[in-house]
């Protein structure tokens, strides 16, 4: 068994494990979904016409949920300092924390965003685009708020401080991937927003992780 | 690479918010050593150790690892021959022992068997699949031991490793602790109480 997959299988199930799963995770998502329409009323076309608008803000909150564990945990409990004089550069380490957290987290989250976005009233067409834009967008979230939560390891307050990092960060797979299913049900021209989507998210897979692993270092001097 | 064969630290500062510790300490361990490290709380013995371990770099002085053909990779050292038993144990308090265990021992280059080989030389068999947060502090400073004799690497830095032990497991370790050292490791660690085996005591100033 290799250092990466020893690696990922634990952050798997500490990630599995954290912040009460994916159920809450999902659950959350779901409860802010059913909020909007509450709110806004039920008159005939108001929610469909923002229904992948809502559930796209409600991956955005929902994502948050478990990121302030996602760093702290570990440095608290000194499971870092192992990390640290392990076979892998704490980039990697960061990275692949990551990437268990998009398993655990984001991914189920792909899987109920078609579900509540058809529940709103999006059209059943869109749903293959809404699964693929939630994952796609949820790689930026995890990783974006991979870099949130390790740059908040050094304050008190941490999980506030890691939403008031992250949110604007995620401001633009939120717009990118808003606007990709809007205009896929108008009929519209959708592939650029899903284009911006994907550079966003590799963009943030290639650079967090030399700001997280930065603030790791930090946190550990 | 070649094994190592000596720590040197040499006027070695370190600085925690604004002060200064150490004060230029210089010491070396060769293979086969232990070295106790004493001194008041607050001396600075836990930051010395990190810094050892890479974590905190030092304000002035060097730490350098030797091996018989000279100078070694500093971070490829800490990487493959330093274990590090630190106050904070390290473990996930959510997941079994046997998980951490394994887990811990693979990281450290050791495989699976090994690991449960030690845990049960270390008398934790009957824990292995108990949540680590059922655990006592002493059993759950066994565990972190086990790290080090199911994955060998040369140089040990402990710090406190006595402290939540009962007097069994202290005897125990200081068995283990010996067989290291006759296999060429170096000792570092930071003590209030003696080491069951012979140790050349460095004291430290605050």
């Amino acid at each position: 068994m290799t250092p990466l997959s020893t690696l990922f299988r634990r952050e798997l199930s500490l990630a599995w494990a954290r912040g009460g799963g994916p159920l809450l995770t999902v659950g959350f998502f779901a409860s802010v979904c059913l909020m909007v329409p509450l709110s806004i009323g039920a008159a005939p076309g108001r929610v469909s016409a923002v229904a992948g608008g809502i559930t796209w803000v409600g991956l955005a909150l929902a994502s948050l949920l478990s990121l302030d564990r996602l760093f702290e945990r570990d440095f608290e409990s000194g499971a870092l300092d192992l990390l640290n004089l392990g076979p892998l550069p704490l980039e990697t380490i960061c990275a692949v924390k990551c990437a268990a957290q998009w398993l655990a987290s984001c991914a189920p989250l792909a899987l109920a965003a078609p579900v509540a976005a058809i529940g709103l009233g999006a059209k059943v067409e869109t749903a293959g685009l809404i699964a693929l834009t939630a994952a796609i967008g949820g790689v930026a979230f995890a990783f974006v708020g991979g870099a949130g939560a390790a740059l908040a390891l050094v304050s008190r307050r941490g999980g506030v401080l890691i939403a008031l990092i992250v949110l604007p960060l995620l401001t633009p797979p939120v717009i990118f991937g808003g606007a990709a299913i809007a205009n896929f049900a108008a009929g519209l021209p959708w592939t650029t927003g899903l284009i911006l989507l994907t550079a966003y998210a590799l963009a943030a897979v290639a650079l967090t992780p030399f700001a997280m692993a930065g603030a790791c270092r930090n946190a550990l001097s | 690479m070649t094994a190592l064969e000596r720590l040197e630290v040499a006027a070695v500062t370190l600085q925690r918010g604004a002060r200064a510790l150490l004060g230029g300490l210089s010491f070396d361990a060769v293979a086969g050593e232990a070295v106790a490290i004493t001194g008041a709380n607050g001396a600075g013995k836990t930051s010395l150790l990190r810094a050892i371990a890479g974590f905190t770099r030092p304000v002035s002085g060097q730490i350098r690892f030797l091996g018989a053909d000279g100078e070694l990779d500093a971070d490829a050292t800490r990487r493959e021959e330093c274990h590090l038993v630190g106050h904070a144990d390290g473990l996930a308090v959510g997941r079994t022992v046997r998980e951490e265990l394994v887990f811990a021992v693979r990281w450290t280059g050791g495989d699976a068997t090994a690991a449960i080989d030690g845990a049960r030389r270390l008398g934790l068999e009957r824990l292995l699949d108990l949540p680590v947060r059922h655990l006592s502090a002493g059993q759950r400073r066994r565990v972190v031991l086990v790290r080090l004799i199911a994955a060998p690497r040369r140089l040990w830095l402990l710090d406190e490793p006595l402290t939540p032990l009962d007097a069994d497991s202290r005897a125990h370790f200081g068995e283990i602790m010996s067989a290291h050292l006759a296999g060429g490791g170096v000792i570092v660690a930071a003590v209030h109480d003696p080491l069951p085996i012979s140790a050349r005591t460095v004291a430290i100033s605050g």
